[in-house]
């Protein structure tokens, strides 16, 4: 029975790996196809793991240090694996006034995530962002693309059992 | 090569440019109208340099570099009598491998070591990572330099300006060596130290200073100073031997690989064990010259003293950091006890040297101990490019025609020299009756320094191409004479003068080969008996370890602990952490300055809220012991 689980799981690694290999043969030998190959492998794969950097490091024969040099440079993209959902709470100067960081608090609390990290059901990653540029319904958050105005934690609550349960169907 | 000016302290005025430019990257045109030293130039100059500061750990009392320091020179020269711009300060630990020390705390992000590393040695373990003020320049994802591919060639801590790159020092366990009367302390000196070391005290690069530095070390306390010029004699018989037994396997039809390639050099054996595991059957078996010595004193020189191998000890001064490494391997090793204990880089030489108060300038001269000190000129070319290679000839060829090697002053001219790849064709004719299968042989060999070329030559073999049947490499560009453990030099031409001043040595000798070094012989007939013979192979000879780019093959890494005195004054250097994965990402997450502050207060504020607690609930467990007591009474 574990077996079989542990096959399925390779199986749907390698058919990954398989992807974006294939990705690869389509950029090599072009110049700085490197970022184009990694926003491919983050949309294939989720995330770029040490493992994965190398594989496309060796892929592209280029030293591994570089291609890491890239993945750290560009917030974009992530080396650990990333939620279903993205909240991005506003730290902007009208959102930090307006309650921000007891956003950030509550959802630390609440989701018992750490800045910057993942709940452990894979659900939501949790990141700040700098302005968002809806200073007017401060304090935003974003999850995902949509901005949600004027958060407060019980809102946020009732926000987030909201794409518990959309989850929950599925 | 390093076009990257970073550091912009350059920068000029140049004439309908609109922002100022920086000298080291900007070529100079006809007509192009430049001011040096306009008010605005000035200006600019001392607040770049004051910005570049007030992200650097101004440690410098407490630094290896202190007054051998770019940094500090700049400062000296730009008048810097201030430092206005104080604030929040990057976080960066140390990373410590037995071979190089990282301390990002003091690195200027100059980039040259990612240069050298990328550029000029074509390993590519340094590049830069994070962005902003988060940058640092490293191997990737945190990872620690112990624990990847590189090959510790030590070049990027050669370039490095500031104390960020340097050796791991063993100097304190040197000195406890020579402090601790129990043991028999001796040390020996590759041959590119003699024409480098007199570079530390202020003389002319490439200044031949033998006879002082053996004095040198006579002062600081060792018991017996014997030279590695001894061991490469015995080195090239070895390797000879085994050559001549490999071409001949291999003219016979018998099993043989070739081309066989030289050892000396553990960076190269280091890049070859990662980068080309499957390659390491051309690697001659030969020991490294230094580690041999280990070997020989730890067995017939312990002998003859009544000494168990353990209580001599042995230290190797190199002009290399990746030789840090090579005697921490287990195969340099004989019944548990390492060959060699402890490897110092020649500029750490010159450190203790200084430490002790020893004038070197004017020292007298002083000879090598016998009998592990005596060497033929052969032997002192082992430290540039194309050395081993020649001396191995002059053997060789001797040996198997009974004729001198056929070139003036017994130099392979078409090796002789700094290109990166160099060739050469030695044709055998009329050999002796006992290598009659050599008659019309042409022996192919190549020659290189640097990994660069060494990955070209590997490649060749990996794809079943190469002409050639035996090939010397050194891991660094012009051999160990610019090795990475040798003197910081602000010559341009050091390279051409070591290497010139290292030849001289060579043609100053009487004997010029290495199987007339008297030593040599006497000694194969007194202990080892024949050259890759069974005492040999026990004690002269080892093997390599397949590592793979990412240790694929091995769980062996190379990374040390390290102790580092708490700082407590000092806010702005972390307490030191061994760098961990995890570590890039919540680094990479701190867009906002202002929630990493917001939270860090936060979580300070929770903390000192606990501890108030704890001590109020102590208060009052105290006030019911008292009240009990109280009662009781």
């Amino acid at each position: 029975m574990d077996n079989k689980v542990l096959c399925k799981e390779d199986c749907e690694e390698q058919k990954k790996y398989d992807e974006i290999r294939n990705v690869i043969d389509l950029y090599r030998g072009k110049e700085g196809c490197l970022i184009q190959v990694l926003h491919a492998a983050q949309k294939i794969y989720g995330y770029l793991p040490l493992e994965l950097q190398r594989f496309i490091a060796d892929a592209l024969d280029l030293p591994f240090s570089e291609v890491s040099g890239v993945v750290s440079f560009y917030s974009f993209f992530s080396v650990q694996p990333r939620g279903e959902h993205t909240i991005r709470v506003c730290l902007g100067t009208a959102c930090y006034v307006r309650g921000g960081k007891k956003l950030v608090e509550h959802i630390q609390k609440t989701l018992n995530v750490e800045l910057g990290g993942t709940t452990s059901d894979g659900k939501f990653t949790f990141e700040v962002a700098r302005c968002i540029g809806a200073c007017g319904l401060a304090p935003a958050i974003m999850i995902d693309d949509v901005v949600y105005k004027q958060m407060t934690p019980t809102k946020l609550d009732a926000l987030l059992a909201k794409f518990n349960e959309r989850g929950g169907e599925k | 090569m390093h076009s990257i000016g970073s550091c912009r302290i350059c920068v000029v005025e140049v004439e309908g440019a609109r922002t100022l430019q920086a000298s080291c990257i900007t070529k100079a045109v006809d007509g192009m109208v430049i001011k040096t030293n306009s008010e605005r130039v000035q200006k600019a100059r001392k607040v770049l340099y004051e910005l570049l500061m007030s992200d650097h750990n101004k440690d410098c009392l407490n630094c290896k570099r202190n007054t051998s320091c770019e940094l500090q020179e700049l400062g000296k020269t730009l008048g810097i009598e201030q430092s206005r711009f104080e604030g929040e300060q990057s976080s960066d630990p140390l990373d410590v491998s037995v071979s190089i020390t990282r301390d990002l705390s003091k690195c200027v992000l100059c980039r040259r070591c990612v240069t050298v590393c990328n550029e000029v040695q074509g390993t590519g373990i340094l590049s830069a990572q994070n962005r902003g003020f988060e940058t640092v320049i490293g191997p990737g994802m945190d990872l620690p330099l112990g624990s990847v591919n590189c090959a510790f060639c030590g070049q990027c801590t050669v370039v490095c300006p500031v104390g960020a790159l340097k050796e791991t020092s063993s100097i304190e366990k040197v000195w406890a060596a020579i402090n601790d009367k129990t043991k028999r302390v001796v040390v020996q000196v590759a041959p590119a130290i003699r024409v480098a070391i007199g570079e530390e005290f202020g003389l002319p690069a490439g200044t031949r200073v033998t006879g002082k530095l053996a004095s040198a070390l006579s002062y600081l306390g060792f018991d017996d100073i014997f030279d590695t010029n001894w061991a490469a004699d015995l080195t090239i018989i070895e390797e000879g031997t085994e050559f001549l037994n490999r071409v001949k396997n291999a003219l016979t039809g018998k099993k043989s690989v070739l081309p066989m390639i030289t050892g000396c050099s553990p960076g190269w054996i280091k890049f070859i064990e990662h980068t080309f595991p499957d390659q390491l059957s051309h690697l001659s078996t030969c020991k490294s010259p230094h580690t041999m010595m280990g070997a020989v004193v730890k067995s017939y020189y312990a002998d003859k003293l009544g000494l168990k191998p353990e209580d001599m000890f042995v230290v190797s001064v190199m002009p290399c950091t990746a030789k840090k490494f090579e005697i921490a391997r287990d195969e340099m090793k004989n019944n548990g006890v390492p060959n060699v204990d402890a490897v110092i880089t020649c500029r750490e030489l010159g450190d203790m040297i200084k430490e002790a108060g020893i004038d070197f300038i004017n020292l007298p001269d002083r000879e090598f101990d016998a009998p592990l000190g005596m060497s033929s000129g052969a032997a002192d070319i082992f430290g540039l490019t194309g050395g081993v290679m020649e001396a191995a000839l002059r053997t060789v060829y001797e040996l198997v025609t009974g004729r001198e090697l056929p070139f003036d002053k017994l130099h392979v001219t078409p090796i002789v020299g700094l290109e990166r790849i160099k060739e050469a064709i030695i044709k055998i004719e009329n050999p002796l009756e006992q290598y009659s299968y050599l008659d019309g042989v042409e022996v192919k060999i190549a020659v290189t320094s640097g990994l660069k070329g060494a990955r070209i030559l590997m490649e060749q073999i990996a794809e079943g191409k190469s002409p050639y049947h035996f090939i010397e490499v050194m891991g660094c560009p012009g051999g160990c004479i610019t090795g990475g453990g040798q003197p910081r030099s602000s010559d341009p031409e050091v390279r051409e003068k070591r290497l010139k001043n290292l030849y001289d040595e060579d043609e100053s000798k009487t004997i010029r080969k290495s199987h007339e070094n008297p030593y040599i012989v006497s000694f194969y007939k007194e202990f080892l008996g024949e050259p890759n013979g069974h005492l040999s192979h026990e004690l002269l000879h080892t093997h390599y370890v397949k590592r793979g780019k990412y240790n694929e093959h091995t769980d062996e890494t190379f990374v040390l602990d390290f102790p580092k005195p708490e700082k407590s004054g000092v806010k702005t250097v972390k307490p030191s952490e061994p760098l961990g994965i995890s570590d890039t990402f919540k680094t990479r997450s701190r867009e906002e300055l202002e929630s990493v502050t917001i939270l860090s207060l936060e979580a300070e504020n929770k903390k000192l809220k606990s501890e108030l607690e704890d001590t109020l609930e102590t208060v009052d467990i105290l006030k019911r012991v008292i009240a009990d007591y109280v009662q009781g009474k």
